[in-house]
């Protein structure tokens, strides 16, 4: 065909004629030819049942995913993604090791954490009067003063602290190994499942997996930033500090520590997020 | 002008048009589930971004973009939903990977990454499908079912599937997974890529909608049905119908075009 010839709707004619044809499309064409087709009247047919199941599996979507939106909250979250978060965590404790380390900087590399949750802290204490309280299961294991956790071996780490807000900051901590304190109250604290922390006005309060607890990572801070005294922001007189959580676990100004074998209530899992909340 | 409606007799019948098979169920199935997956993690992951919305695009002390500007949150739910983000995130996280790394085994279980993988002239070629999708060059370069800059899209999405999937996995257990953290240059490190790997996922979505918007109803309709009709045959200019000065276009049934045009020329 010649360009003289009246083509109003014709496009123009592929060169593939005057050029070889490139072998990648002559085996498409070859595969399409090869492949399985449909009358026009079939395809027609098909298009129909098409459109039809597409809207409907756009419409399941549509309601299924606001099903999930107004289920039930089980924790300020709809149940099945609250679900999620416990399937999560199965599977996550299974791949917990004990001797794995998180990873540590040098302190040269560390600052002051920022302040961020001040629940359980606004009011100011006496430091003085502060005693720490243990309690089992039967009750009450001990009441303690600072002296008394400083009395177990001091351990410092230069670690990278995680906001679940998505920011991280390098701090140093130092203070006594927790499993170092549990194992100072001998069987009284053996064989419990999760440890209970609040704060002593008890409006924060913290759950956590004895695994994590009893990891050499998780401390019970009493000094920041290689011996500077725990300021109040941060929680004095002890706070714990694990790498292998998020902030809102490692609460501020311990009251009292309780050794459980029920999965104690947490501040912030109560306000939609991962009770585990492991790193 | 006047409408051809009716073939004259002299012209022999065209061959009859097929719709044949473009997409196979496995790829039009996962291709469609990707897509509101891919919505909702996107979605999930900017209530999680919105809670430290640090990133930026600047120069020295010249920025010229935030992520993202007031105004931006609010009107699409996306503010104080932190712990909601999450576990929508860490809910929909397994099913848009278990979908990814079913396509990818899909494609080489049926021989599809054939067609989808770049070879050595794409990188070349994309540049030449470029300038002809901007009108700066007539021809297109050959191709398969997919074009170089398709092959080189296609390819590079799942890549980027997975290196969602890694980095989410790095920031998620930074201590637990920290090799993969490692690989990715850190904790922070692994969170702007993870970040940046989210934006060039919007980037593809808009350029692949602009793209199927330009490829028509038929290319786009063939992810639906799985085939697509043949092209319209050729036009043939017959000695008859120069008199009516128009071609005719045989018309076999199935050309929606045709009837509207007819009642465009009866209008007029």
């Amino acid at each position: 065909m010649s360009d003289a010839e009246p083509t109003p709707t014709a496009e123009p004619i592929p060169t593939a004629s005057e050029k070889p044809i490139d072998p990648r499309q002559a085996r498409y064409e070859a595969e399409l030819a090869a492949s399985k087709s449909l009358s026009v009247d079939e395809f027609r047919r098909l298009s129909r049942r098409s459109v039809l199941f597409g809207g409907v599996a756009v419409a399941a979507g549509f309601f299924g995913f606001r099903g999930i939106q107004k289920q039930e909250e089980a924790d300020n979250i709809p149940r099945l993604l609250r679900a999620t978060h416990e399937f999560n965590e199965d599977l996550w404790r299974r791949l917990y090791r004990e001797d794995h380390l998180a990873k540590t900087f040098p302190p040269s590399e560390a600052s002051v954490l920022r302040v961020k949750g001040r629940h359980g802290i606004r009011e100011d204490i006496d430091l003085d009067a502060w005693r720490l309280n243990v309690d089992g299961v039967g009750g009450r294991i001990a009441t303690l003063d600072l002296d008394a956790v400083k009395a177990l071996p001091r351990h410092e780490m230069t670690i990278e602290h995680k906001c679940v807000e998505g920011w991280s900051q390098v701090t140093t901590w130092g203070g006594a190994r927790f499993s170092d304190f549990a194992e100072s109250f001998g069987s009284a604290v053996e064989g419990f499942d999760f440890v209970s922390m609040n704060t002593p006005d008890r409006e924060y309060y913290v759950g956590l997996d004895i695994e994590t607890m009893m990891h050499p990572q998780t401390l019970l801070v009493y000094d920041m930033m290689g011996g500077d005294p725990l300021d109040s922001e941060h929680g004095a007189p002890l706070r714990l500090a694990t790498p292998l959580k998020y902030g809102i676990k490692q609460i501020k100004r311990i009251g009292t520590i309780s050794f459980t074998n029920t999965q104690p209530a947490d501040f912030w899992a109560e306000r939609g997020y991962d009770w585990y909340s492991h790193l | 002008m006047t409408a051809v409606t009716e073939r004259p007799a002299a012209i022999p019948a065209p061959e009859e048009r097929r719709a044949r098979l473009k997409h196979r169920r496995g790829s039009r199935w996962m291709h469609w589930v990707n897509f509101p997956l891919l919505t909702i993690m996107i979605w999930s992951g900017l209530r999680i971004y919105w809670a430290n919305d640090v990133y930026d695009l600047s120069i020295g002390s010249w920025t010229f973009y935030e992520f993202f500007p007031d105004g931006f949150y609010e009107p699409l739910g996306l503010n104080r939903k932190l712990a909601k983000g999450m576990a929508w995130h860490f809910t929909f996280g397994w099913l848009f990977a278990i979908n990814g790394v079913l396509y990818g085994l899909y494609t080489l279980v049926t021989g599809e990454w054939r067609h989808l993988v770049p070879d050595r002239r794409s990188i070349k070629e994309s540049f030449l499908v470029l300038a002809h999708d901007l009108y700066l060059r007539k021809e297109a370069p050959p191709q398969g079912r997919y074009n170089a800059a398709q092959r080189l899209s296609y390819t590079g999405i799942l890549i980027l599937g997975a290196f969602a999937v890694l980095t989410g996995v790095a920031i998620y257990k930074p201590n637990q997974a920290n090799l993969l953290t490692t690989i990715f240059g850190g904790y922070e490190s692994a969170r702007a890529i993870h970040f940046i790997i989210t934006m060039a996922f919007i980037a593809f979505f808009v350029i692949h909608i602009l793209q199927v918007i330009k490829a028509g109803w038929g290319n786009f309709f063939s992810m639906v049905t799985g085939y697509e009709l043949d092209p319209k045959p050729k036009v043939t200019a017959v000695d008859g119908a120069a008199d009516h000065g128009a071609v005719t276009t045989p018309d076999d049934g199935a050309n929606n075009e045709q009837p509207e045009n007819e009642q465009e020329a009866d209008r007029v």
